[in-house]
């Protein structure tokens, strides 16, 4: 039988080089290039305030917008600093230049007037726009929904922590259980905003309300395979035979489990591919964190949250800085 | 086989065919109930507003009757399905499908309300039609948008027709500060709950003419193009002020705070504001349902071809599962958004995750030498625990999701957490209780030569194997 926890380190090591990259870019990458620390993530105007309108401009293609004559429409009537992205899209049919404008919220009393100039403008410079969407948070609300994410996210992981220890009441050590799955949660949580910065220094990618529930869904997911794996520890070491040493019965467990996990993972990766490919644009980036997340979530359940319950058995921590002692199981 | 099997089959029929009757009710009404999809504002097209007030101190009443007031303009602009709510302290959400056109939309939100006194031709025009006057001879006008309105969006006719009917007075030369309660003066004792106005102006002047020569007939009260009550003159109105007698204190208080507060009592500030186009909206529903269909085919295709009989009987389960799922959706209702359909999606995977672990499990029982039937009850029982756990700590997240949603700027992740956690619920129901009758009632039909039927041999793979302690080093 193939013994997946007795490379248990090499299963960390590959954690860490997937990992390293996106904390980079997550937190040294800014204080770099700029010599400020914040956080290398681009929020949407959900979490920063501001606005952003998606404008469409019927028969005409990318090729044909200037998008430094859209910046100086929006400059010139009140609204510096706009930020303009360009797309393909199709409006009833045709083919559209689709632009994404990204400014600082509008008035709360005189938005009107502001959006109606800004519109006659454009139509004066580049003839038919359309408006597709317009979004326009208020500092209040943004400060809240950040703090509300932060609630969340908190307040899951200690719901699951509780309700982890709870369920595994009959295991010996049942902290253990609910930390570890905490751990391996972890593990996606960095993953996950590390390759969203990756993205959003490189590509723009922006974290908006909906990342948030991606990687809500994330954390809910990676516990869902963790607990799959626990479960079958759980039980094997209930009805284990005298002797037998808790590396093998977590081993054990976990190749018993891998079909399911495979199966399980594959039905998924269908649905969100069908997602992918048919979901349109815009949660088109929803569902590649999703895709992104749930692989590292089985990965983590596998290879890092039911291994790190032998490296707490052995407490290996004591030998990690000695030389002499092998840090793999004790037979 | 067993009657309790039977009967377990039974409500799963009912449950089913009530479940398809909903979704395919020719009338799209169960039981009375209205059971059409509900769109959100992404899928059909819209505003969403949040209004905030600008003045630091606010009480509850305050917000309660700007509410009030909002809510009634929007209705007099005939607009289907919106929703007017007191967020908080100091907010109120507005939502409006359909509309287009939110800087007009908006601005007859936080607009000032429009009394006038109209001359009725002798009619009692009934309370809360919308009518077209001198004053604004095309009320609807405010909302019509330069896009025409898609097939899917429902926007109800916003052009009032009929005749235009004279203006008697300007909202403007209302006095608010002689409108007060009061009683009848005709009444006994305590009287009949009235309310006291006055004009100023031109508009005195011509109501206490149109008053003394029209004593006996009907004068409607109009606010925002609304008619409010059509009372009788009893009198002519001197210097344009008099009294409304209504019904009750309730009606009393109604006309009084129209008439006092048609301007909003407190001041709003657009705080947030969200539009979507129809045509957006259409785009994003066509998607979602092809991305639905093909990922529920696929997953249909994988269990049959992985798992064979019982795959084809958790891919008929799932079905039900998408069934029962829609007509909860049509029944609470539940408004669909773009991330509440993903969520949807998301737990048809959900849904199959624990028939996979079932499966799986009924494998090894198989293959450790137990015979169909028990290793086919071994398989529930002893995944369950793991079933249980897991969605005990997706629906704990989904909560947490939900009640994190509630907070206004997020308000799509609330979408989304209410099809995860329906969708952990009813694929319990599902994957367990619908599949095991399935399963249950398809045993009989095994023998050793079909096991392939069953996806299920007695080929002893490692996996099966009990661990030793001679693998381990």
């Amino acid at each position: 039988m193939e013994n997946l926890v007795r490379h248990r380190y090499w299963w960390f090591t590959i954690s860490l080089l997937v990992i390293l990259p996106g904390l980079y870019f997550l937190l040294l990458h800014p204080l770099i290039t700029t010599g400020s620390f914040r956080i290398g993530l681009r929020p949407s105007i959900d979490f920063s305030g501001g606005s952003l309108w998606d404008l469409r401009f019927p028969g005409k293609l990318p090729a044909d917008v200037d998008t430094n004559a859209i910046v100086d429409v929006f400059t010139k009537n009140g609204f510096e600093g706009a930020l303009v992205q360009l797309s393909s899209a199709t409006l009833d049919g045709k083919p559209a230049a689709e632009v994404l404008v990204r400014t600082r919220s509008l008035s709360t009393t005189d938005l009107n007037s502001e959006i109606n100039t800004v519109f006659a403008a454009l139509k004066t410079a580049f003839g038919e726009v359309t408006r597709e969407r317009l979004e326009n948070v208020g500092p209040t609300v943004s400060q809240e929904s950040t703090r509300s994410a932060v609630i969340a996210v908190l307040g899951a992981s200690l719901f699951i922590l509780l309700y982890l220890t709870w369920a595994f009441r009959q295991a010996p050590h049942p902290l253990r259980y609910g930390v570890c799955a905490l751990v391996a949660m972890l593990h996606d949580v960095l993953l996950v905003l590390g390759v969203a910065a990756i993205l959003g220094t490189f590509f723009g990618l922006e974290v908006d309300a909906l990342f948030l529930t991606a990687l809500l869904t994330i954390l809910s997911f990676s516990v869902h395979d963790t607990i799959v794996v626990f479960d079958r520890i759980r039980e094997n070491l209930i009805s284990q035979r005298s002797g037998e040493i808790f590396d093998n019965i977590v081993n054990h467990s976990i190749v018993q489990t891998l079909p399911r996990s495979i199966n399980t993972q594959i039905t998924t990766l269908f649905t969100l591919t069908a997602l992918l490919l048919f979901g349109g644009q815009s949660i088109r980036n929803f569902v590649a964190i999703l895709l992104i997340g749930l692989i590292s979530g089985t990965y983590s359940s596998i290879f890092n949250a039911a291994q790190l319950l032998v490296v707490w058995e052995h407490r290996e921590w004591q030998r990690w800085f000695r030389r002499d002692d092998q840090p793999t199981a004790v037979a | 086989m067993r009657s309790r099997d039977l009967y377990s089959l039974l409500l799963i029929a009912i449950v089913a065919g009530v479940a398809l009757f909903i979704n395919f009710a020719p009338s799209q009404s169960f039981l009375g109930r209205d059971v059409r999809f509900r769109l959100g504002l992404d899928l059909q097209g819209g505003i969403q507003v949040l209004l905030q007030t600008t003045s630091a101190t606010v009480t509850k009443d305050e917000m309660q009757t700007a509410a009030g007031v909002i809510e009634r303009r929007i209705n007099g602009l005939g607009v289907g399905e919106t929703v007017v709510q007191v967020a908080g302290n100091n907010r109120i959400i507005v939502e409006l499908p359909g509309v287009e056109n939110p800087d007009q939309a908006v601005e007859t939100l936080r607009g000032t309300g429009r009394l006038e006194f109209i001359d009725s031709q002798g009619q009692y025009i009934l309370t809360g039609t919308l009518v077209r006057t001198t004053g604004n001879p095309n009320p609807a006008a405010k909302l019509t948008n330069t896009n025409p309105v898609s097939g899917t969006a429902t926007l109800t006719p916003t052009v009032a027709t009929g005749p235009i009917y004279q203006s008697i007075t300007d909202g403007k030369d209302l006095d608010t500060s002689a409108v007060l309660p009061s009683f009848s003066q005709g009444g006994t004792l305590g009287g009949i709950p009235a309310v006291a106005f006055a004009f100023k102006g031109n508009s005195a002047r011509s109501l206490e003419q149109f008053t003394s020569a029209n004593i006996g007939k009907p004068m409607c009260i109009v606010l925002d193009s609304t008619v409010v009550s059509c009372p009788r003159v009893n009198a002519a109105l001197p210097n344009g002020s008099g009294i409304i007698e209504t019904d009750n204190t309730e009606s009393r208080d109604r006309i009084l705070n129209q008439l006092k507060y048609g301007a909003l009592p407190i001041p709003l500030g657009v705080e947030t504001s969200r539009t979507v186009s129809a045509t957006l909206g259409q785009d994003s529903v066509h998607t979602s349902v092809t991305a639905g269909i093909a990922g529920l085919i696929v997953v249909a295709l994988f269990m049959v071809l992985f798992y064979r009989l019982p795959g084809f009987l958790s891919a008929l389960a799932l079905m039900i599962y998408t069934a029962i799922s829609f007509a909860i959706y049509r029944l609470i209702p539940i408004t669909l958004t773009l991330p509440g359909i993903a969520g949807f999606i998301l737990s048809i995977g959900l849904a199959v995750d624990a028939n996979v672990l079932i499966f799986a499990r009924l494998r090894e029982e198989y293959r450790r030498g137990r015979d169909i039937r028990t290793a086919l009850e071994l398989g529930f029982e002893e995944s369950w625990p793991a079933i249980r756990d897991s969605n005990a700590s997706t629906i704990i997240t989904s909560i947490v999701l939900f009640l994190f949603g509630n907070s206004f700027g997020v308000s799509i992740i609330k979408g989304f957490a209410i099809t995860l956690f329906l969708g952990i619920v009813v694929s319990l129901f599902t994957a367990i209780v619908v599949t095991r009758t399935f399963l249950r009632l398809a045993a009989p039909v095994f023998s050793e030569r079909n096991a392939w039927l069953f996806g299920i041999d007695r080929r002893s793979t490692p996996s099966a194997e009990p661990a030793t302690t001679a693998e381990a080093m």
